[in-house]
């Protein structure tokens, strides 16, 4: 779950990608396919979540802060 | 010998003039008289020397890239065609730029020759450009922080992808100072690690506002920027150095924001045809393994309580899917699905099992009974039917 939630969006989904292809090729356990599903979902939600709950960020890089 | 009209000789000779190859682009020294700035803003005047004068003419289009104050008596060089006004049957100058003698002052000169120069070294070609990334995280912005422009991007930012991380390098973007700033505020950019694009902006002004764009030292900041960067500078027309050597040319400070970004409502029915895509998966192989499984056990199978927890799961997933479109068409729609799903909870509901006949047992504590090994002779137990309830006593 931290796993996921850590993820950037980018990742995130391009890790959802990643499940619907495996999901696709079959040949898989339930459990397995459940298991994928899930992690799936949660993938797919915290992709949403990051869409809609994200703030903009912004700060600010003067002369006097130009070594970050 | 024929005899020509006025307008045959006249064309004739316009064509001569246009013909010559020395004609065609000449710069002519001389002392400017006669200046007349005319209100719809072409130049007329003449130069001239000691032994001759040459009419010339600079229109709009040209006048107003000269930034030098000319006035009648100035010594200046003029740029241009020589070629042939029909109607008063005169020759004169068609001025392309001016420059004071000894000095510049012509900024389109200066323009074109930066261009002709960079462009040169290579430093706008093609296969320089980056790619600008998909999903960024950290975006650098220099630009002034009191500038409309600037809110004008954070606003596209927040409505399109606010996941973002902006960084503000501030500087100023006009004026002499300028191009030092700005140079200064990408340098400062560039030491930050882990940044996705760097955007140049400014909003629209005259030429001389954006004039610190088109300077050498800016250009070649951009150049070895250590990320893509997009310019966005003044409007639509407006196009600069800097524009040239950026990876990517937005016309205006707001496009530059929705070129870095992808766009939220985008991503949302992209993650809408992948939830459907990954429901359409999971259902396709969940459906031929719920097949064998029936076929072995039976209707043990049907009635599993996995199986409705996965319908549930199911219309809740739909249901996600319907509220995150929140088009108002589908809200109709989500009643309808509300419905069905309060009669699949109603099903799980105990009162209705009871109402088909089952009845709960439980002792005077309340604890419910499961079996007959957990009560004794003459204890009373408590019966809980649909609508009510009766005492018993056990007999054996």
């Amino acid at each position: 779950m931290d796993e996921i939630e850590k993820l950037s969006y980018e990742a995130a989904y391009q890790a959802l990608e990643d499940v619907l292809a495996q999901l696709d090729s079959g040949e898989l356990a339930l459990e397995q396919s459940v298991s994928l599903y899930e992690r799936g979902q949660r993938l797919s939600a915290h992709c949403q979540r990051l869409l809609e709950d994200a703030e903009l960020k912004v700060r600010r890089l003067d002369e006097a802060s130009a070594v970050d | 010998m024929g005899t020509f009209s006025v307008r045959e000789v006249t064309q004739y000779i316009h064509e001569l003039f246009d013909a010559d190859s020395v004609l065609s682009d000449v710069r002519v020294r001389g002392e400017v008289s006669n200046l007349t700035k005319a209100a719809s803003g072409h130049w007329y005047f003449s130069i001239k020397d000691a032994k001759a004068q040459l009419r010339c003419v600079m229109f709009r289009g040209r006048a107003q890239y000269v930034r030098l104050d000319v006035k009648a008596g100035d010594e200046i060089i003029v740029q241009g065609r020589i070629s042939v006004y029909d109607a008063r049957g005169e020759y004169q100058l068609y001025a392309e730029s001016i420059e004071a003698v000894g000095g510049v002052g012509d900024l389109h000169a200066q323009f074109e020759a930066l261009k002709a120069k960079l462009d040169a070294e290579g430093l706008f070609d093609a296969d320089r450009k980056r790619e600008i990334p998909v999903f960024p995280r950290r975006i650098g912005i220099v630009t002034s922080p009191t500038a409309a422009a600037y809110q004008d991007m954070l606003n596209v930012f927040r409505r399109r992808f606010p996941m973002l991380e902006i960084i503000l390098s501030p500087t100023l973007v006009q004026g002499a100072e300028a191009p030092r700033q700005i140079v200064a505020a990408l340098t400062r950019l560039n030491s930050l690690a882990a940044l996705d694009i760097v955007i140049v902006a400014r909003g629209g002004g005259s030429l001389e506002d954006l004039w610190c764009f088109n300077d050498e030292a800016v250009a070649r900041a951009i150049a070895a920027c250590g990320v893509p960067v997009i310019s966005g500078i003044g409007h639509e027309i407006d196009f600069t150095i800097a524009d040239f050597v950026a990876d990517l040319r937005a016309p205006t400070p707001s496009a530059a924001a929705e070129l870095a970004t992808p766009n939220r409502d985008d991503l949302l029915l992209d993650l809408d045809r992948m939830d459907q895509t990954l429901n359409g998966a999971f259902g396709g192989g969940l459906r031929d393994k719920q097949g064998k499984l029936r076929q072995s056990q039976g209707r043990l199978g049907y009635v599993s309580p996995a199986r409705t927890i996965e319908q549930l799961r199911e219309q809740l997933a739909s249901l996600r899917r319907l509220l995150r479109g929140s088009a108002f068409g589908r809200l109709e729609r989500l009643g309808d699905r509300l419905q069905t799903n309060a009669r699949l909870l109603d099903g799980a509901d105990p009162r209705r099992i009871l109402a088909r006949g089952y009845a709960i047992v439980s002792d005077e504590a309340g604890t419910v009974v499961r079996s007959a090994r957990e009560v004794q002779q003459n204890q009373r137990l408590g019966v809980r039917f649909r609508e009510d309830q009766i005492k018993v006593r056990v007999e054996n």
